[in-house]
């Protein structure tokens, strides 16, 4: 059984990762889950200086599921080079790192210093991320300003590029497109949903942001759809998200067009979540006798 | 360590309004200090996040944890209908804790208000100093009084003047005369303001206990963080993560 899957010529030990801005760099979770069991890790998203997030309340509970605005904190590229890479070098286990920025400049800065270390495997674009006034999203809710940040951190890149793309936008084919088009070496999706939710009670916003990202079981039927759509739009992996909870799930997103999985708000609910979807794509494996995973591969047309 | 664990319920009842003391046996029993807190899951899949609750009591074999909540909601109605002998998960034990230390053989206030009163018996019982305890309620229908009488001296207000002093716990301590060299206090956020600001007036060293909305609990998601004197260990900006790097802080660190 060969659970191996390559994106731009990266080689995973099996297609499992986690979702960014859930797992941090693994320190946390390094307690519950054996990191050395995971495909990859996705590190919580890092801009060029630190950024201190938004207010509180940044998370709140939905109807399977939950909206988060923490807002993108994070210590800034110095620190995650000096404290997160050397930790995770640590461990058997693809890196990937997470990059946001408020404008192209700020982008292109982190994605240079990341071009010094070669234990980072591959960039994964942050331009969706719902929760900031500037930059991210901005950059991922049209075709044209996303074609124009990709092909710029394309140049400067060393490691493989992922964009990863919004769900909030009217055709995900057309982003998968632009993103390919100028040279994205994979796409990640779907980052959250924009949602709501309001206190009847205290009559405000449950959120300080107002508005915050869905995540979490209940928004996979969109994710499904969108990687299904993106995913044949592009000739370019496509790594699925959206309320990945079990390894059913997993195989979903895989038999849809996806390569790879990300687990993600589960990790919330189930400090082992990521181990226990990779031992569930295996028991789906071996009860219907699939050598290769990569066969499943977007196999249901 | 932390971890996710079946725990089983040895007992629940409503010992007031809405508030529900339940014993759960559990091994993070063996590792739980004063001040931490644990997540318990509701079965509900519609409800996912684990709902922080503070650790009110270990038993004397550290085999069992007693918490004592409110119902606040769905998940936290669901926990209420738990009977002897079910299974719910919990996670733990999680959070820093009342440092213990800076109490020992000193006269010491241990504050609580509303559900915050629960986290301060753990503590009563295993700090070892002159123990002035102060609990503020809503009302007459009071909760755990009687057991922090074996700790301690009791004080208690209440907002209706219906039992003890009229008012909040400040207005108990004034009126009692009390004066004390550290004080730890968990509670609602006017009243954590209040004992920031009589702690700073005094000069004494206040611990307090906070909380906020959560996802993961564990430190990863940056849900749950309070605006900072010093700059943080985590991100580098002022935002401490409540539930790891708290939830006791001393309170002129935080920005409340």
């Amino acid at each position: 059984m060969n659970t191996q899957v390559n994106i731009a010529g990266v080689t995973f030990k099996n297609p499992v990762m986690t979702g960014s801005g859930t797992f941090g760099s693994g320190m946390e979770y390094g307690e519950f889950v054996d990191l050395n069991r995971l495909g990859a890790v996705v590190t919580k998203g890092v801009a060029n200086v630190p950024w201190p997030g938004n207010p509180t309340p940044r998370v709140a509970e939905v109807y399977g599921g939950m909206l988060n605005a923490i807002g993108l904190q994070n210590p800034g590229i110095d620190v995650f080079m000096e404290r997160d890479i050397p930790f995770l070098k640590q461990y058997d286990t693809k890196i990937i790192v997470n990059v946001c920025g408020k404008t192209v400049e700020d982008y292109l800065e982190v994605v240079e210093k990341l071009g010094e270390e070669s234990a980072v495997a591959m960039l994964e674009i942050n331009v969706s991320c719902p929760n900031v006034k500037e930059g991210a999203i901005a950059f991922g809710q049209k075709a044209d300003a996303l074609y124009h940040i990709t092909e710029q951190i394309k140049r400067k890149a060393r490691q493989p590029v992922i964009m990863k793309l919004s769900p909030n936008v009217t055709d995900i084919g057309e982003m998968a497109r632009a993103a390919e088009a100028a040279g994205a070496d994979a796409l990640s999706l779907i980052n959250t949903l924009t949602g709501m939710k309001i206190d009847i009670h205290r009559r405000c916003f449950a959120l300080a942001n107002k508005t915050g990202g869905m995540s979490g079981p209940a928004i996979k039927p969109v994710a499904v759809r969108m990687v299904y759509q993106a995913s044949h739009a592009v000739q370019i992996p496509v790594i699925g998200m959206g309320g990945i909870a079990t390894g059913e799930d997993a195989i979903e997103f895989i038999l849809a067009g996806a390569t790879a999985v990300s687990v993600g708000a589960m990790n919330f609910v189930d400090p082992y979540a990521t181990v226990k979807v990779i031992e569930g794509i295996e028991d789906y494996m071996r009860a219907y006798g699939v050598e290769n995973i990569t066969d499943l591969i977007g196999i249901v047309e | 360590m932390k971890e996710k664990t079946m725990a089983k319920v040895l007992s629940q009842r409503e010992i007031a309004p809405r508030i529900y003391d339940l014993w759960l046996e559990t091994d993070l029993a063996a590792q739980a200090r004063p001040g931490q807190f644990i997540g318990v899951y509701p079965k509900n899949a519609a409800t996912l996040l684990p709902r922080p609750i503070s650790i009110c009591e270990v038993d004397g074999d550290r085999t069992a944890l007693r918490i004592v909540y409110r119902v606040a909601g769905q998940g936290t109605a669901e926990f209420s209908s738990l009977k002897e002998n079910d299974g719910v998960y919990i996670l733990g034990t999680l959070g820093n804790g009342f440092p213990l230390e800076e109490g020992r053989g000193k006269r010491c206030f241990l504050v609580g208000g509303g559900i915050g009163v629960p986290p301060i018996l753990q503590l009563a019982k295993e700090l070892e100093g002159e123990k002035s305890i102060v609990a503020g309620y809503r009302d007459s229908n009071l909760f755990l009084t009687e057991d922090f009488a074996k700790y301690g001296q009791v004080y208690v207000a209440t907002e209706d003047g219906s039992r003890g002093t009229k008012g909040n716990v400040l207005d108990a301590i004034a009126e009692n005369g009390l004066q004390a060299d550290v004080l730890y206090a968990c509670g609602p956020m006017p009243m954590l303001r209040a004992v920031k600001r009589y702690a700073a007036e005094q000069g004494i060293r206040a611990y307090i206990s906070l909380e906020e909305h959560m996802a993961c609990g564990v430190g990863a998601c940056l849900g749950c963080v309070v605006k900072t004197r010093d700059t943080d260990a985590h991100s580098h900006v002022h935002n401490a993560r409540i539930c790891t790097d708290g939830p006791v802080f001393d309170a002129q660190e935080v920005d409340i």
